[in-house]
C-alpha cells in the first residue's frame, strides 16, 4: 500500500541513492516519499531513482541550534534536476564563507546519518550536499 | 449560517511571568466573560489553544483542566486545539462554525502558552517540532532558519540586494517596537533603533536577534455568540465577517515559499465570505514572527504587490495612519508571541481597534480589520475578518 516507506528511503539514502515516487497519472516526481503525488494527489505511483543533482535555491547558516545539535551548520534547499525541491545540509564550505553567491550553484547528493534523539522515531538519514566544481 | 459576533475579549500582559498555564488562561478567560456581561456558567463550550504544555509543564489533556479552572460544569465540552503558531485562530474558526451553525449560542475561545522557563535550547527544539519532523527537522532546521532561507530566496527572486532588504526588515522591527510602546500589554514597550537591529547577534544568516519575535508567556480569550444573544448582552458587538483556513506539507514541497499557497487560499476564503477585498481592510494584525514574515504576509494578503512589501514599510504605508495600519499592537515582534495564544491576541487587538478603545495606537475610523496567523512553516494558516 505505502509504496516507499521512510525506512526504505533512508536505507537507499545511506547508499547515496535518492529514491522517490513517480506519478503514473501526471509524471511528477515526489520526494521525500508520501502516500500521494505532490502535484495531482494521485495514488498511482511507482518507485523511481533520482540523479541526486540540482542547484541551490536558498540556504542559511544555523547559529543557534536546537537541543542536541552543534552550531554553526549550513542548511540548503536544492531544486533537483527532476523538479522537486529537497532540504539538506551542505558540506565542504565553511559556514562563514556562505553568501548569496551560493544560490544557483550546482550540488550533488551524499548523506548524513542522524542518531536517534529524544522525541524522534528512530535513526534518520538526511541529504548532505556538496558543491560540484 | 447565522451571524456571529464577538462580545468580549480578554488578555494578559505578554512576557515572562510566574503564573502557570492554568492561571494565565483563567486571567484572560474571566476578563472576556466579564466583559461579555456573562458568568462562567453561561458558557456552552470551550475551544482552547495550547502548543507546548506537554513539554513545558508536563500537562496533557489540558482542555478539561482549563474548563474546570474557570468553573465550567461537567456538561461543557472542552477541546484543545493545536496548529503551531496558528493554534488559537484554528480554535476561533472552529468555535465560530459551531455558533454559526446554531449548535451553540455562547462559546469561549482561548489560547495560552508558558515557555519562559524552558530555556532557549529546549524551546528552540520544541518549536522546531512544528516543521516536518521526519525529514526536515533532521537537517537541524529551526524557525529562524526557515525565515532566513525565505529572506535569501526573496532577495534572489526579486533582485533586491540583501543589504537593502535587511534595511527594510529592520524598519519593520522599528515600527512594531514603536507601536509596542503604546500597548500596556506588550512584552517590549521601548523603541528600538535601526542601528541596534542591524548590529544584533546573528541567529541564522541573515536573520539577526532583533528580526525575531521573543519567546513569550501569555493568554488571550474571546467570547463569541449568535447575533440575538450578542445584541442583548452588549452595545457594540464585533461581527465575524469572514474566516479562512489553509494547509500545507513540508517546506520543500511548497517550493517557492515566498508566496505561501496555504495563506493565499485561506485569505481568499475569508475575503470571499466577507464579500470584500484587501482594499477594504483598515487595520491588520498579521504574523510577524520575523521581520521578513511581515513583508511576505503583507504581499500575500493583497495589500502590496509581490516584491514591494518592504518598500511599503519604508514609506510608512503600514504605520498607524498609513495606507493600511499593520500590527498596531506591536505585533508578535514587540507585543510578544505566546504561540498558543497569538491568534486570540490578534483578534483581541482588532476587536478593540474596531470598538475605538486603543488609545494612542488607535487607527482612526477603523471599521474593518483582519487577522493573519501562520502555523509552522505554513502547515496551518488562518485568516479572520471582523467588522462593526
Amino acid at each position: 500500500m505505502y509504496k516507499l516507506t521512510h525506512n526504505q528511503y533512508f536505507a537507499a539514502l545511506k547508499e547515496d541513492n535518492l529514491m522517490g515516487l513517480k506519478c503514473l497519472e501526471c509524471g511528477t516526481m515526489t520526494v521525500p516519499p508520501k502516500a500521494t503525488c505532490d502535484r495531482c494527489s494521485s495514488t498511482e505511483l511507482e518507485v523511481a531513482s533520482l540523479a541526486g543533482e540540482g542547484v541551490i535555491r536558498t540556504f542559511t547558516v544555523i547559529r543557534v541550534a536546537p537541543e542536541g545539535l552543534q552550531a554553526p551548520y549550513l542548511v540548503v534547499m536544492v531544486e533537483l534536476e527532476e523538479g522537486p525541491w529537497l532540504m539538506g545540509n551542505l558540506e565542504g564550505l565553511e559556514p562563514d564563507q556562505a553568501s548569496m553567491d551560493l544560490i544557483g550553484k550546482r550540488v550533488k547528493l551524499g548523506h548524513k546519518v542522524v542518531a536517534q534523539m529524544q522525541y524522534t522515531a528512530g535513526e534518520g538519514v538526511v541529504p548532505l550536499f556538496s558543491l560540484v566544481d | 449560517m447565522r451571524e456571529v459576533a464577538i462580545i468580549g475579549v480578554g488578555m494578559t500582559k505578554f512576557g515572562p511571568t510566574h503564573l502557570n498555564i492554568k492561571e494565565l488562561f483563567a486571567e484572560a478567560a474571566l476578563q472576556a466573560i466579564e466583559q461579555s456581561n456573562l458568568k462562567s456558567v453561561d458558557i456552552q463550550a470551550l475551544f482552547v489553544g495550547n502548543v507546548l504544555g506537554d513539554f513545558a509543564e508536563g500537562q496533557m489533556n489540558l482542555a478539561g483542566f482549563l474548563a474546570n479552572e474557570i468553573g465550567l460544569g461537567p456538561h461543557v465540552p472542552a477541546t484543545r486545539v493545536e496548529g503551531a503558531c496558528a493554534t488559537a485562530s484554528v480554535a476561533f474558526r472552529d468555535a465560530f462554525l459551531w455558533v454559526a451553525a446554531g449548535f451553540y449560542d455562547i462559546v469561549l475561545v482561548g489560547g495560552v502558552e508558558k515557555v519562559s522557563h524552558m530555556g532557549t535550547s529546549l524551546a528552540t527544539r520544541a518549536f522546531a517540532m512544528a516543521t516536518d519532523s521526519h525529514y526536515e527537522e533532521l537537517c537541524g532546521l529551526t524557525f529562524p532558519g526557515v525565515f532566513a532561507m525565505l529572506t535569501h530566496l526573496y532577495a534572489d527572486k526579486h533582485g533586491i540586494p540583501l543589504a537593502a532588504l535587511k534595511n527594510q526588515m529592520a524598519r519593520v522591527a522599528v515600527k512594531n517596537h514603536h507601536n509596542g510602546t503604546m500597548n500596556p500589554l506588550a512584552q517590549f514597550q521601548s523603541e528600538i533603533t535601526m542601528e541596534k537591529v542591524l548590529n544584533g547577534p546573528m541567529v541564522c544568516d541573515p536573520i539577526q536577534l532583533y528580526d525575531c519575535c521573543p519567546f513569550s508567556d501569555g493568554a488571550a480569550a474571546v467570547v463569541i455568540a449568535g447575533r440575538e444573544v450578542a445584541r442583548k448582552k452588549i452595545d457594540k458587538p464585533v461581527r465575524v465577517l469572514g474566516v479562512g483556513q489553509g494547509s500545507a506539507g513540508a517546506l520543500s514541497r511548497q517550493k517557492d515559499f515566498t508566496v505561501m499557497q496555504s495563506r493565499a487560499a485561506s485569505a481568499g476564503q475569508a475575503y470571499k465570505m466577507a464579500g470584500i477585498g484587501p482594499r477594504d481592510i483598515d487595520v491588520c494584525e498579521l504574523h510577524d514572527c520575523f521581520t521578513i514574515a511581515e513583508i511576505v504576509a503583507s504581499e500575500c494578503l493583497g495589500f502590496f504587490d509581490f516584491g514591494k512589501g518592504g518598500t511599503a514599510v519604508e514609506r510608512g504605508e503600514t504605520d498607524i495612519g498609513g495606507k493600511i495600519a499593520i500590527n498596531p499592537s506591536g505585533g508578535l515582534k514587540a507585543k510578544g508571541h505566546p504561540i498558543g495564544a497569538t491568534g486570540c491576541a490578534q483578534i483581541y487587538e482588532i476587536a478593540k481597534q474596531l470598538r475605538g478603545e486603543c488609545g494612542a495606537r488607535q487607527v482612526d475610523g477603523a471599521r474593518i480589520g483582519m487577522t493573519d496567523t501562520l502555523g509552522g512553516d505554513a502547515g496551518t494558516v488562518v485568516n479572520i475578518i471582523l467588522g462593526l
